[in-house]
């Protein structure tokens, strides 16, 4: 297995695209996502993706493989909602570790079908609830979900892309940055208490809209300072906005990281009715500028992008060389 | 190649970033139970809304960072912890600088860390229980990422001289750097600053003690910082505030010298060291630096004059103040901050002051106003204040309108502003909303209301003499409309200029097909807001002429990129487009037969009920806040104005509801349907056959992505039965209201009511969704959605309006008319532009597949025009007259 970090001194690396985009496309039923397992289960479950690494390992795996062969070098696992936190909305919070351990196997499987070298990121998302955040309007104090819940779910996902065999955690999809706080918590006691080596950490923010910030308030540069602690392999910014709208934010983070930088937007905004209808050559263009201006380590695509997308993406930046990190001084 | 310091680095919303340059760093120290009797006394009354103000105002007052601290043994101090900082978050002015978590007990210290999403610092740990438990506690705040404060403390006991503090703070540095692995630059010692002055004189030393260590510390471990307690060194002259600033001014000059980085001080109260009275500054400079303090004879002197001088006590500025300037602040202030408590009064003093009642509204009501305008302008004050503001006009307007008739006195001469919306649309909301803000912003305003023909609002422009026309619209047919009163304006060879607004309208379509028809200016007016700016541009001679020269450059750019663009986005033909239509297994699809055979009328419909679906999200929009809902609510900048409008539309949601002020009535049909493998369904209504035409995506995508169309969604006919339905919902009632609420003046409840009647009505529109799918088609019987699911549109089936994305062809709302006999059923009449009246009515179609969705057909060829005229026997021009908003 080749280290990570002597391929980012060589080269952009590419992380792949949307998953849901592409189980949509797949158009399955309650059905499909029930499978033989769940057919009796008491509750719909078709919207419930994370579901499908265990009853549509065969979808999963291929969609990894349609992104492995458009030129990703980072594969996701399809963990963004495997926590008992969000499972819960399906009644399926028991399932939590067993669906992070049957995802990364399917990225996996994925890679060595395809037969090239590359790195799975155990995907860790943001929850359905949010710690700096009340969901009661008249009472701002107030806290769906504490910060030990979190951190203990997040524990148990880490735990299941660990023993899976994930190369790389990634928080991703951040918009409230206690919940990364938390995950952070969670992974570093997780590798301190089972006297485990760590693996590598990419940490990837979500700005919301045109004020530059999180949507918890934060601006980027607080964002940054809030999560430095966890030594990134990378610091990024991914979803909400399109390539075009990323742009100043992913400028403005390469000036202040002192790790490498990841930047995977969506396929430009959506239109009235949520859909993504960037082409690929469009985004292709905008993250070919970044690179020649050296923003970048890592690049690859969020919400509706598709394999086109990532092929348009890894052969438009081939040809730059990635960003040098900062001298770290350790002077005043 | 760039380069990275290591500064320590801290963050609330905000980051702070402590740099060399960055001098002192001021932590607020107000809001500590300990240190502040009004902060504790507020805490444990549970008072928290008082307790934020006190962190607020140490904001306002300059602190960089605040400590918190809940150790007080009538407190749950985790609890207190918890709910004081998950309050904090919710206070943007607050929660933007970082916070200093301050407990003597660890699990406060780690409860506090559990609700701060920035860098905080943690206030403090030490080695007095020993090296193991430091190490623990050490790494526990480092997963948190925080910067923690190292008490000079051991097991041996507190340091008081300078070697016993350095030592103890080099053992730390060495245990957290290389035991722990904290970073240098994110540890802060706290030497401990001792009270000086006590009369015991082992204590005189421990302000030079404290300075040289710092010192010394710095030297030995320049990455790390020095911080401390400032307000403890003059302890002992509590109750004397003018001798403690001396006191804390004077040490802070020397510390900060040595190298002390931050500290806790009293952002509010800290004098500036040259303003100190030069005796003051002298005795301090003693007893701080133990100078000429034998026998205790500096500290002495300190004390003498300590008692001479009497402690200044801070005075509250009461709320009322304001009422004590003259009668224009007065005014003034009310209009600002929309009070009407006083308004009569205070304008009534303004008519006996002024020679002339007219005066009064061009002096201090303009002024007034000319604030609120600046204010709002500067982003200060949001659009629900500024109509607030209108209403406080008003009031006192009306108050002095009989003195003004009495003097038969001409209406001032200010230019005249003249809105409408256009023939055929019945929309206004937003154009109500701009008449209030040139209102306030002193431009008169003539509006001549809804539907009015091009012919009328150029010969009322003529006859007022109006400075400028402003047209409003919300469905697309009100386009080409805008661009016929364009056409006619310079047919007719006036000069004044055009603004274009409302919600269909674009800066594009205003650039590409209105302002090639009329050279003498046409903008685009983005938001109520913009249009003050707008107005006063326009009416400016000097810059009248730049302005629209950059305006229009601004459209010749954006023409460019429109023909650019269009290049962009290739068109597939009609042929093609047809055969990658979506296509569902209908081969095993069992519709669910309707359990309502045909047509069925809904009257009084319980408003209760209907309100239960209100989607808040646009009614922000409609009030032009930006943002989406609820996280508006706790917006930086909107959010207090955002709850405090969304609590006076509940109340006013309340008194609508409980006062029947609406008349909710409804009509829906299913009836049987199929589809002709293209885009034409058939739909068996009682009467007899309709076809019903829809339109295809043209517009290449994707591989593997289907072109889109309605017709996909029934079954065709060859497969097998099918069904479909459709439906008209409208509110009666509110122009009563509007026009009550018109009547008083009070524009601020005019908006409301017809922003609530649209929220009523697509709240109707969901209501019968509902019951649609639960009972009276009956598809989705098992369905279990809560409201808020329901609102977020999770069910299965749509439910697409003629004229809206999916159907952009106004003109098949006539044959949804018919179907349903709307006008005789419920009374909603249709335009001639097919707008529905009243304005809060909506109508659409019901498709009940589940793999049914919305989507928007886009642009379209000429070969599907062609077709799709012939399919309804229209003209070419006619097809191109309503479908243009589509086609090239």
């Amino acid at each position: 297995m080749a280290n990570i970090t002597d391929e980012l001194k060589k080269r952009i690396l590419i992380i792949d695209g949307a998953m849901g985009t592409m189980i949509q496309q797949r158009k399955l039923n309650e059905q499909d996502y029930r499978g033989e397992r769940f057919k009796n289960w008491h509750k719909d479950v078709k919207g419930n993706n994370d579901l499908l690494s265990i009853t549509r390992p065969d979808i999963i795996t291929e969609i990894h493989k349609e992104y492995l062969d458009a030129g990703a070098d980072i594969i996701e696992t399809n963990t963004f909602s495997s926590t008992s936190i969000a499972q819960a909305d399906y009644d399926m919070q028991e399932l939590a570790y067993e669906l992070n351990v049957a995802a990364v196997k399917c990225a996996r499987k994925a890679i060595s079908q395809s037969g090239k070298t590359a790195w799975v990121a155990g995907a860790i998302g943001p929850l359905n609830k949010t710690l700096s955040l009340s969901p009661d309007v008249n009472n701002p104090g107030f806290r769906a979900v504490s910060f030990d819940e979190v951190a203990q779910a997040y524990t148990e996902q880490i735990k299941g892309l660990t023993d899976g065999g994930a190369d790389l955690l990634l928080i991703e999809t951040i918009f409230d940055t206690l919940n990364a706080k938390a995950a952070i918590y969670a992974a570093k006691n997780y590798f301190r208490k089972n006297n485990i080596p760590e693996l590598p950490i990419m940490i990837s923010g979500t700005i919301t809209d045109a004020s530059g910030r999180t949507l918890s308030g934060q601006t980027l540069e607080a964002f940054y300072i809030s999560v430095m602690h966890a030594n990134p392999l990378s610091i990024g910014l991914n979803c909400a906005l399109g390539a075009k709208e990323m742009r100043p934010h992913i400028q403005e983070l390469s000036n202040i990281a002192a790790c490498y930088t990841s930047a995977y937007p969506n396929a430009g905004l959506p239109n009235a009715f949520g859909e993504y209808d960037e082409q690929p050559h469009e985004t292709a263009h905008i993250v070919e500028e970044w690179a020649k201006d050296g923003y970048l380590n890592i690049v690859g695509g969020c919400c509706g992008t598709t394999p086109d997308h990532i092929k348009h993406i890894a052969e438009n930046v081939s040809k730059y060389a990635p960003r040098q990190l900062p001298v770290l001084e350790e002077t005043l | 190649m760039s380069t990275i310091k290591p500064f320590l680095r801290l963050s609330g919303l905000e980051p702070l970033i402590v740099r060399p340059e960055t001098n002192f760093v001021n932590i607020g120290e107000r809001t500590n139970v300990t240190g502040s009797k009004k902060f504790a006394r507020l805490v444990r009354e549970g008072n928290y809304e008082e307790a934020l103000s006190v962190a607020r105002q140490q904001v306002e007052n300059g602190a960089q960072v605040i400590d918190v601290n809940m150790d007080d043994a009538l407190l749950d101090g985790v609890t207190a912890m918890t709910t004081f900082l998950n309050l904090v978050q919710a206070e943007p002015d607050i929660a933007k600088i970082p916070i200093m978590i301050d407990s003597s007990k660890f699990e406060i210290l780690e409860a506090g860390l559990k609700c701060v999403q920035g860098k905080c610092i943690v206030n403090s740990i030490s080695m007095k229980e020993g090296e193991e438990k430091f190490i623990e506690q050490a790494f526990i705040c480092k997963s948190f990422g925080a910067a923690v404060i190292v008490m000079a403390f051991d097991e041996q006991g507190q340091a008081d001289t300078k070697e016993r503090k350095v030592e103890i703070c080099k053992r730390a540095y060495e245990i957290l750097t290389k035991k722990v692995g904290f970073n240098p630059q994110d540890i802060i010692f706290d030497p401990n600053i001792f009270a000086i002055a006590t009369g015991i004189e082992e204590h005189n030393n421990y302000a030079v003690d404290f300075i040289e260590a710092t010192k010394e510390i710095k030297r030995l471990m320049p990455l790390a910082k020095v911080s401390g307690g400032v307000s403890n060194v003059s302890f002992s002259f509590r109750g004397n505030d003018h001798v403690r600033e001396a006191i804390h001014s004077v040490f802070l000059l020397h510390a900060i010298e040595a190298g002390m980085d931050m500290g806790i001080v009293n952002a509010g109260q800290l004098v500036v060291y040259d303003e100190i009275e030069p005796e003051l500054r002298t005795l301090c400079e003693n007893v701080i630096m133990n100078k000429n303090n034998d026998d205790n004879s500096a500290t002495e002197s300190l004390i003498i004059f300590a008692d001479k001088v009497k402690s200044k006590g801070k005075e509250n500025i009461k709320d009322e103040t304001w009422r004590q300037g003259t009668v224009e602040e007065r005014l003034t202030h009310s209009l600002v901050n929309g009070i009407t408590d006083y308004i009569d009064l205070d304008t009534e003093e303004a008519r006996l002051k002024y020679p002339k009642p007219l005066q009064v509204i061009e002096g201090p009501l303009m002024d007034g106003m000319n604030v609120v305008g600046d204010l709002f302008g500067a982003g200060k004050m949001f659009l629900p204040q500024v109509v607030k503001s209108a209403r406080v006009m008003k009031k006192s307007v009306a108050w002095l309108q009989p003195y003004i008739e009495a003097e038969k006195k001409e209406a001032s001469n200010a230019p005249l502003v003249l809105l409408a919306t256009v023939k055929g649309d019945v929309h206004d909301i937003g154009k109500n909303i701009v008449g209030v803000v040139l209102g306030c912003n002193g431009y008169t305003v003539k509006d001549l209301g809804v539907m009015v023909p091009a012919d009328k609002i150029l010969d009322e422009a003529i006859a007022h003499n109006a400075a400028i026309i402003g047209l409003s619209g919300l469905i697309t047919p009100s386009l080409d409309e805008m661009v016929h009163v364009a056409d006619e304006m310079k047919r007719r060879n006036m000069n004044l200029p055009l603004l274009i607004g409302g919600a269909t309208t674009s800066r594009t379509h205003t650039a590409v097909r209105i302002a090639p028809k009329y050279d003498n200016g046409v903008v685009h007016v983005l938001d109520a807001s913009r249009s003050v700016t707008v107005v006063s541009n326009l009416l400016n001679n000097d810059q009248k002429k730049i302005f629209l020269e950059n305006i229009e450059n601004e459209y010749e750019k954006v023409r460019e990129q429109f023909l650019k663009k269009r290049g962009t986005k290739p068109l597939i033909t009609y042929d093609e487009a047809l055969k990658i239509k979506e296509n569902f297994d209908w081969a095993n699809y069992k519709p669910t037969e309707p359990r309502v055979n045909g047509v069925q009328v809904f009257k009084n419909v319980d408003l209760g009920e209907i309100a239960r679906f209100i989607d808040w999200g646009p009614f922000f929009i409609g009030w032009e806040m930006p943002g989406h809902f609820p996280t508006v609510l706790d917006d930086e900048k909107f959010g207090t104005e955002a709850r405090k409008l969304h609590s006076d539309a509940l109340a006013l949601v309340d008194k609508i509801v409980a006062g029947k002020w609406f008349r909710a009535d409804a009509v829906v049909g299913y009836w049987p349907a199929n589809s002709n493998n293209k885009d034409t369904i058939t739909v068996q209504v009682k009467e007899g056959p309709v076809q019903l035409e829809s339109l295809r995506q043209q517009l290449k995508k994707a591989a593997n992505q289907p072109s889109y169309s309605l017709a996909d969604f029934v079954r065709p006919a060859d497969m097998g039965k099918d069904y479909m339905g459709a439906f008209a919902v409208t509110i009666h009632g509110a122009q009563e209201h509007i026009l009550r609420f018109a009547k008083e003046n009070d524009e601020f409840n005019k908006i409301m009511v017809q922003i609530l009647a649209d929220r009523f009505v697509e709240a109707f529109a969901e209501y019968m969704h509902y019951k649609t799918r639960k009972e009276l088609w009956g598809y989705s019987a098992g369905e279990t959605l809560s409201n808020d699911e329901i609102i977020k549109e999770k069910y299965t089936g749509i439910r697409p309006a003629p004229g809206y994305p999916a159907c952009p062809d106004h003109t098949e709302k006539r044959k949804l008319f018919k179907m349903l006999h709307v006008t005789e059923n419920i009374g909603i009449e249709l335009t001639e532009s097919l707008a529905m009246s009243p304005p809060a009515s909506v109508c659409g179609w019901y498709f009940a597949h589940p793999g049914s969705h919305y989507f928007g057909v886009g642009r379209i060829d000429k070969d599907q025009l062609a077709d799709f005229a012939t399919r309804k026997g229209m003209t070419l021009d006619e097809a191109t007259k309503w479908l243009s908003p589509i086609l090239d």
